[in-house]
């Protein structure tokens, strides 16, 4: 649909499940790709933020992910598409404070019931799906200028 | 406030970035909780804990943290000092507690990058 839709970046990442120490890779590089991009610092940060979360929750409790980054002109679009355990039910999930972590987790600075919460808050807009023992479907959108 | 005079206040160590005493800073926030500190720390910010793993470091870069104040004489892990020399991020550590190296730098001028939280729902 001519220059609105206009495709200015399309890349993958992969996250391995329960490498603690890989967490944070795959948000450290979408930030500098869409800081060359010229995408302006304070939804640089939004995106950085809300794949980060998502790696940690991707870290935490799947066995592995795909991100895909699309830079479109006018979006930022990041899915984290995960197998693992999936998320029984998403609407508890969502609530700020519930939680699943266990001690290595929170030993990390994390597992307090707010990473989906984050997510959500720093994205423009944000869809879940989770199929039990399948795994979790993240999208996150971020308006650019 | 420069942070060579960060420093002096909290009689700190410098374990990474010694090049970036000149940098200046006017805001702060102090937590463990990471995922707090995604939710309320400002790009620009000192950020004070007691957590010495990677992901203070990730998340300092996350936020364009200026630089990782280290309270209760913390000290980084080898893989943390690398990552922070990776990505540029001054890490210091200080003997003071959160509060006291909190309220050391506040009576020279630093601020909460956030005074309160109004809205926890809604936070960006």
């Amino acid at each position: 649909m001519g220059e609105t839709n206009q495709n200015l970046y399309s890349g993958s990442f992969n996250i391995e499940g329960g490498n603690f120490n890989s967490a944070g890779i795959v948000s450290t590089n979408i930030k500098s790709i869409l800081k060359k991009l010229g995408i302006p610092g304070d939804l640089v940060r939004k995106a950085a933020i809300v794949s980060y979360e998502a790696e940690i929750n991707v870290v935490s409790y799947a066995k592995k992910a795909v991100v895909n980054l699309t830079v479109n002109s006018g979006t930022v679009q990041i899915e984290v598409i995960d197998e693992g355990p999936g998320i029984p039910n998403i609407e508890l999930a969502m609530q700020e404070g519930w939680s699943t972590a266990d001690q290595k987790i929170r030993e990390m600075g994390f597992g307090a019931g707010m990473g989906l919460c984050n997510i959500k808050n720093y994205s423009d807009d944000f869809h879940i799906t989770s199929e039990v023992g399948k795994g979790t479907h993240l999208k996150m959108i971020i308006q650019t200028p | 406030m420069k942070l060579s005079d960060v420093r002096d206040i909290l009689d700190a160590e410098v374990i990474v970035g010694q090049d970036s005493m000149d940098m200046e800073v006017k805001t702060a926030f102090g937590a463990d909780l990471m995922s707090d500190v995604l939710a309320f720390a400002k790009s620009g910010s000192l950020l004070l804990t007691g957590l010495t793993n990677t992901q203070v470091i990730r998340t300092a870069n996350v936020l364009d943290i200026a630089a990782i104040i280290l309270v209760r004489a913390k000290k980084p892990s080898a893989e943390t000092i690398a990552l922070a020399r990776e990505l540029k991020i001054p890490i210091l550590t200080t003997k003071y507690i959160l509060f006291e190296t909190a309220g050391r730098l506040y009576m020279k001028g630093i601020v909460g990058c956030l005074p309160k939280v109004e809205n926890t729902s809604g936070r960006n």
